[in-house]
C-alpha cells in the first residue's frame, strides 16, 4: 500500500485541497457556533443540495468532454413546470417523472446534435436552449404551481433514518447514486473514457478512431436527463413548479465543477468533486446563516472568492505540468549503448 | 511469399480550396511488403493517407481492400476494416495515461467494465516489445515526444490487421529507436502484413523498404523495386528534375568577423538537466551540439535562450554581463530559436503564414510599432520563395499547410528578425531532401554574413557539413569538442559512444 501522500498526485490534489477546504469550513463553524457541530446541520447539507449535487455531475461530464451546458437550471425550472401542469390534469406520478426524464434528454440530444454535426458552440447553442426551456417554462404559466400529489407528498416527506437521530431524504439516496454511478461510469466504461479523451483533444480523439459525433452527443443528452433528474428531485424538494426557479443556478453549477476540480479546459477532473463543491458552498450558506446578521449575498461573495482561489490553483498545476513535460523514456542502458553508433552512421548519408 | 493486392487505389483526387493536393494517383500495397510513399513536402503523401482512411472525403477514386471495394467514412471504419494508422500529427490524447492511449476505443474487460490491471499490463508488455521502459500509469503529456510518437506505434502495430500505416513516425525518434521499429515492422511483414512508410530518410528506405511509390504536385510519378531505383535517381522523381546532390551543398566561406566571441557561458549548469558547461560562441560560427537523444542538447539551447533558468554559471553577451536571462530579452538581444518540438511549441494553427512569420519581428520591435500588412506581406513572400514554402498564398492558415512547409514558416519566423545569434533546433526534421540541403545553405550563408549559429542536429553528415565546431554532449555532460579536420562523422560518433565504454572494443564503433 502506497502512503496517503505517495497517492497524491498533479491530478488529485485539487480534491484534496477542496476536502482540505471542506473539514476547515466545517471546523471553523463547528468552533465558533454551538450547534453547527451536529450531524443534522451536516446532512441538511446534503438534503438541501441534492438537486444541485446531480445536476453539476451532470454539468462535470460536459466540462470534461471539452464543453458547456448553460441549459440546465432552466431545464430543472421547466422539469418543475411540466410537472405541476401534468398534476394539475390529474396525471399520474410515474408518468410526470418519465416525461421530465424524457424532456431532458430531448434537450440534450438537441444541444448534442447541433454541436456535433454542425460544429457550433456548445456556449451558443446550449444558451438558446436555456432561453428555450425558460420561455416554454413561461408559456405553460407564469404563475407558481403547488404540486399536491400523493406519491410526491410522501417521497418529499419521507425520512430515513440513520444512526442517532439523524436522517435523509430519498432525494440524497438518489444524489449519492449517481455521484456512484457517474465515479464508477467515468472510470470504468468506454463512454467515460471517451469523454476524457475527447476533453484532451478532439482531433486526437477523431484520428484515433473513437466514435466522436456520438460521444458529445451523448454527454449533452446525458446532462440533460441529468438536470431533468435534478428537476425531479427538486419539485420533490420544494413541491411546487415555478418558471422563476433557480434563475442563475447553472453558474452554481459551473462553480461547484471548478472548486471540486474539474478543469473548465477540458480532459481532467474526478467525479466526486462536483459534489464537494457543492458541499462546500453549502457550508458556506451554513456558516452565513448561523452568522445571523450578514445578509446572504455574502455567500456569493465568499464563491467567488473560492472560484478566483481555485482556478489560481488550477492554472498553477497546470504551469507545473508543462514545465516538467519532458520525461524522456528510462532505457536498459547496456542494450542501448551498443546499439546506437552503428545506426547513427546510416541515417542521414545521403 | 504471397504478393497478391492488399490494399488498390485508383484515381485518388482530393482538392482544397486554392490547392490540387491529388490528382487521379494510383497506388497498390501488396501483401507482405514495406511500401515507401515518397515525396517533397507538400506533394500530397499525408493526404493520399487521409483520403484512404475516410479522414478526407475524397473528390473522386476507389479502393479496394483484399478484392473488394470499401468506403471508409472515419478512421473508426478504417481500423474495423483493418488499417490502423499513425497520423504525420501526434494524434494521441495527452491528458490520459499511456496504456489509455495504446488501448482506448478497445479496453480489456472483466464482468463489463474495463480492466485497467490487464490494460496496464499488457501496455507494459507492448512497449518492452518496443524496448521502452517506462511507467505506463503516468499520463502521455510527461513524457518526450519521441516517447509519445513510440506510444502511437505501439498502439497501432498492436491495432493492425492486414494494413499499417507511418507517416513520418520516425522524425522526432533516436537512432536506437528507429531499430526497434524497424524490427518490429519486419516481424510483420513476415506475418503478410502490407506496411505503408512514409519518411524523409533515404537510408531509412533503402533499409527497410521493398517498393516505392512518388507524388509529386500531387500526380503519381510511378511505382519503383526499392532494389532498383538508385537514390539520385529517386530523388530526381521526386524534385522532376536531374539530381546531383555535390550542386546542391553549399561550401564554409571565409567568415566575417571570426574568432570574435559574441556569447560566452561559463559553468552553466541546471540540476538535472545539464551539467556545469563552458561555450563560445563567435560571431559568424556554426557551433554544433552533437549527442544523443536526451543528451542535454536542446536543454543547452534552452539556457541560452532563458526558456530555463539556470542553478549556476555566468553568462554574458558581447562581454557585458548578464544577471538573468528570459526569452523577451534573449530575443531584444538579437537571438533567434526554432525549438525541437513545434508541433507543440511553435506554430499558431489558426493564424496565417504570413502573421505567423512576423510574429517573432514584432515582438522584438514591440507591439506598438505595428508593421503595415504591406510590409509584412513582402517579407512573408519574400521566405516563402527562399525556402521554397508550398502555398497558394501568404494568407493560407498554417494548419492547412503540409507538415514539413510548416516547419520551414518557422524558420522564417526567426530568419525574419536577421537574428544575431540562430539556434537551430534540428531544423531540417521532416523536411524533404531537396529543402534539406536548401537550408543548409542558407545557414552556411548566414555565417557568412556574421550570424551566429547553435546548431543541432541528429544527422552527423549535416553537422560535419555545416559546423566550424562540434562540442560533443554525453548524459547532459560535455565530453569533447573537435574542429576542422578532425571533425568527421566518425570521431563524433566514436566520442558520443565512447563516454562510458572506453573498455569495449566490439561497441560497433565506426564503420
Ligand atoms: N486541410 C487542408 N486545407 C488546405 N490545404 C491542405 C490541407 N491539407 C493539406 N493541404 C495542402 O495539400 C498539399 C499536400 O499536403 P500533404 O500534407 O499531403 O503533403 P505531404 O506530402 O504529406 O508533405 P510533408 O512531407 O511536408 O508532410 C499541400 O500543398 C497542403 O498545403
Ligand atoms: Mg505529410
Amino acid at each position: 500500500m502506497k502512503s496517503l501522500y505517495g497517492r497524491i498526485s498533479h491530478n488529485n490534489i485539487i480534491i484534496f485541497a477542496t476536502l482540505l477546504l471542506l473539514v476547515l469550513l466545517y471546523g471553523a463553524g463547528s468552533f465558533q457556533y454551538t450547534g453547527f457541530f451536529s450531524q443534522q446541520v451536516f446532512l441538511n447539507l446534503f438534503i438541501d443540495n441534492a438537486y444541485l449535487i446531480i445536476v453539476a455531475t451532470g454539468m462535470a461530464f460536459v466540462i470534461i468532454s471539452g464543453g458547456i451546458d448553460l441549459s440546465v437550471a432552466s431545464i430543472v425550472a421547466l422539469v418543475s413546470m411540466v410537472a405541476g401542469s401534468l398534476f394539475q390534469q390529474g396525471a399520474n406520478a410515474f408518468v410526470v417523472i418519465l416525461a421530465s426524464l424524457a424532456i431532458g434528454v430531448l434537450f440534450g440530444l438537441g444541444h448534442g446534435y447541433l454541436i456535433a454535426r454542425f460544429k457550433l458552440h456548445p456556449w451558443i447553442v446550449t444558451l438558446a436552449g436555456m432561453f428555450l426551456a425558460r420561455g416554454i417554462s413561461y408559456l405553460i404559466s407564469t404563475e407558481s404551481i403547488v404540486i399536491s400529489n400523493s406519491f410526491f407528498n410522501e417521497v418529499s416527506q419521507y425520512k430515513i433514518r440513520l444512526f442517532g437521530d439523524g436522517f435523509i431524504s430519498i432525494s440524497v439516496v438518489i444524489a449519492l447514486v449517481v455521484v456512484v454511478a457517474a465515479i464508477l461510469g467515468a472510470k470504468y466504461t468506454a463512454f467515460g473514457r471517451a469523454i476524457y479523451a475527447l476533453g484532451g483533444s478532439e482531433k486526437s480523439s477523431m484520428l484515433m478512431g473513437l466514435p466522436v459525433e456520438r460521444t458529445i452527443v451523448s454527454v449533452y443528452a446525458l446532462s440533460g436527463f441529468m438536470s431533468a433528474l435534478g428537476g425531479v428531485v427538486f419539485t420533490f424538494y420544494t413541491l411546487s413548479g415555478y418558471s422563476l426557479h433557480l434563475l442563475g443556478m447553472e453558474m452554481d453549477a459551473i462553480a461547484a465543477c471548478v472548486i471540486g476540480g474539474i478543469l473548465l479546459t477540458g480532459g481532467f477532473g474526478y467525479l466526486i468533486g462536483p459534489m464537494l463543491g457543492v458541499i462546500c458552498t453549502g457550508i458556506i450558506q451554513t456558516l452565513i446563516m448561523f452568522q445571523g446578521t450578514l445578509s446572504s449575498w455574502w455567500t456569493k461573495i465568499a464563491i467567488g472568492f473560492l472560484l478566483f482561489l481555485f482556478m489560481a490553483i488550477q492554472r498553477l498545476i497546470v504551469m507545473q505540468k508543462d514545465r516538467g513535460a519532458t520525461k524522456s523514456a528510462r532505457r536498459k542502458p547496456a542494450a542501448t549503448l551498443q546499439n546506437q553508433p552503428k545506426s547513427v552512421n546510416k541515417i542521414g548519408n545521403l | 511469399m504471397d504478393t497478391g493486392q492488399l490494399l488498390r487505389a485508383q484515381g485518388i483526387s482530393k482538392s482544397f480550396p486554392g490547392v490540387q493536393a491529388l490528382s487521379k494517383v494510383d497506388f497498390t500495397l501488396r501483401r507482405g511488403e514495406i511500401h515507401a510513399l515518397m515525396g517533397e513536402n507538400g506533394a500530397g503523401k499525408s493526404t493520399l493517407i487521409k483520403a484512404l482512411t475516410g479522414v478526407y472525403e475524397k473528390d473522386a477514386g476507389m479502393v479496394w481492400m483484399n478484392g473488394r471495394e470499401i468506403h471508409p467514412k472515419s478512421p473508426l471504419q478504417a481500423q474495423d476494416m483493418g488499417i490502423s494508422t499513425v497520423y504525420q500529427e501526434v494524434n494521441l490524447c495527452p491528458n490520459l495515461t499511456v496504456a489509455e492511449n495504446i488501448f482506448i476505443g478497445r479496453y480489456p474487460r472483466k464482468r463489463m467494465l474495463i480492466d485497467w490491471e490487464t490494460m496496464n499490463r499488457r501496455s507494459q508488455e507492448l512497449l518492452e516489445r518496443l524496448d521502452l521502459y517506462i511507467d505506463v500509469k503516468q499520463s502521455l503529456s510527461s513524457y518526450s515526444v519521441a516517447v509519445q510518437q513510440m506510444v502511437a506505434i505501439a498502439r497501432a502495430v498492436d491495432i493492425s490487421n492486414g494494413v499499417l500505416i507511418l507517416d513520418e513516425p520516425t522524425s522526432s525518434l533516436d537512432t536506437n529507436e528507429v531499430k526497434q521499429l524497424f524490427a518490429v515492422m519486419r516481424k510483420l511483414r513476415n506475418e503478410g502484413l502490407g506496411i505503408i512508410f512514409v519518411t524523409h530518410f533515404l537510408d531509412q528506405v533503402y533499409e527497410i523498404t521493398d517498393r516505392i511509390t512518388v507524388l509529386r504536385n500531387g500526380k503519381l510519378v510511378g511505382e519503383f523495386e526499392t532494389e532498383q531505383l538508385p537514390r539520385t535517381q529517386l530523388v530526381s522523381h521526386m524534385i522532376g528534375r536531374e539530381w546531383n546532390p555535390d550542386d546542391a551543398a553549399g561550401s564554409k566561406q571565409a567568415r566575417k568577423g571570426e574568432n570574435q566571441p559574441f556569447v560566452i557561458a561559463k559553468g552553466l549548469a541546471k540540476r538535472g538537466s545539464i551539467e556545469p558547461i563552458d561555450l563560445t560562441i563567435h560571431r559568424g560560427e556554426v557551433l554544433g551540439l552533437a549527442g544523443l537523444l536526451g543528451s542535454g542538447r536542446t536543454e543547452v539551447a534552452k539556457l541560452i535562450f532563458g526558456i530555463d533558468k539556470p542553478d549556476e554559471g555566468e553568462f554574458t553577451i558581447d562581454n557585458a554581463m548578464m544577471s538573468s536571462m528570459y526569452p523577451r530579452k534573449a530575443i531584444q538581444q538579437g537571438f533567434g530559436f526554432t525549438p525541437e518540438d513545434r508541433k507543440v511549441a511553435g506554430i499558431v494553427g489558426e493564424l496565417s503564414i504570413r502573421e505567423n512569420i512576423v510574429l517573432a519581428l514584432q515582438a522584438r520591435e514591440g507591439l506598438f510599432k505595428a508593421l503595415s500588412v504591406r510590409k509584412q506581406k513582402e517579407i512573408a513572400d519574400h521566405y516563402i520563395q527562399l525556402l521554397r514554402i508550398k502555398t497558394p498564398s501568404s494568407e493560407q492558415k498554417i494548419e492547412n499547410l503540409s507538415g514539413g512547409n510548416q516547419q520551414k514558416v518557422i524558420l522564417a519566423r526567426w530568419l525574419a528578425t536577421q537574428p544575431k545569434l540562430l539556434i537551430l533546433d534540428e531544423p531540417t526534421r521532416g523536411i524533404d531532401v531537396g529543402s534539406k540541403l536548401e537550408i543548409r545553405k542558407l545557414i552556411l550563408e548566414l555565417a557568412g554574413q556574421g550570424i551566429s549559429v547553435l546548431f543541432i542536429s541528429a544527422e552527423l553528415e549535416e553537422m560535419v557539413q555545416c559546423c566550424d565546431r562540434v562540442v560533443v554532449l554525453r548524459d547532459k555532460n560535455p565530453i569533447g569538442e573537435l574542429a576542422g579536420a578532425d571533425m568527421t562523422e566518425d570521431r563524433i560518433m566514436h566520442m558520443i559512444a565512447e563516454g562510458g565504454l572506453t573498455h569495449d572494443q566490439t561497441g560497433g564503433i565506426g564503420a
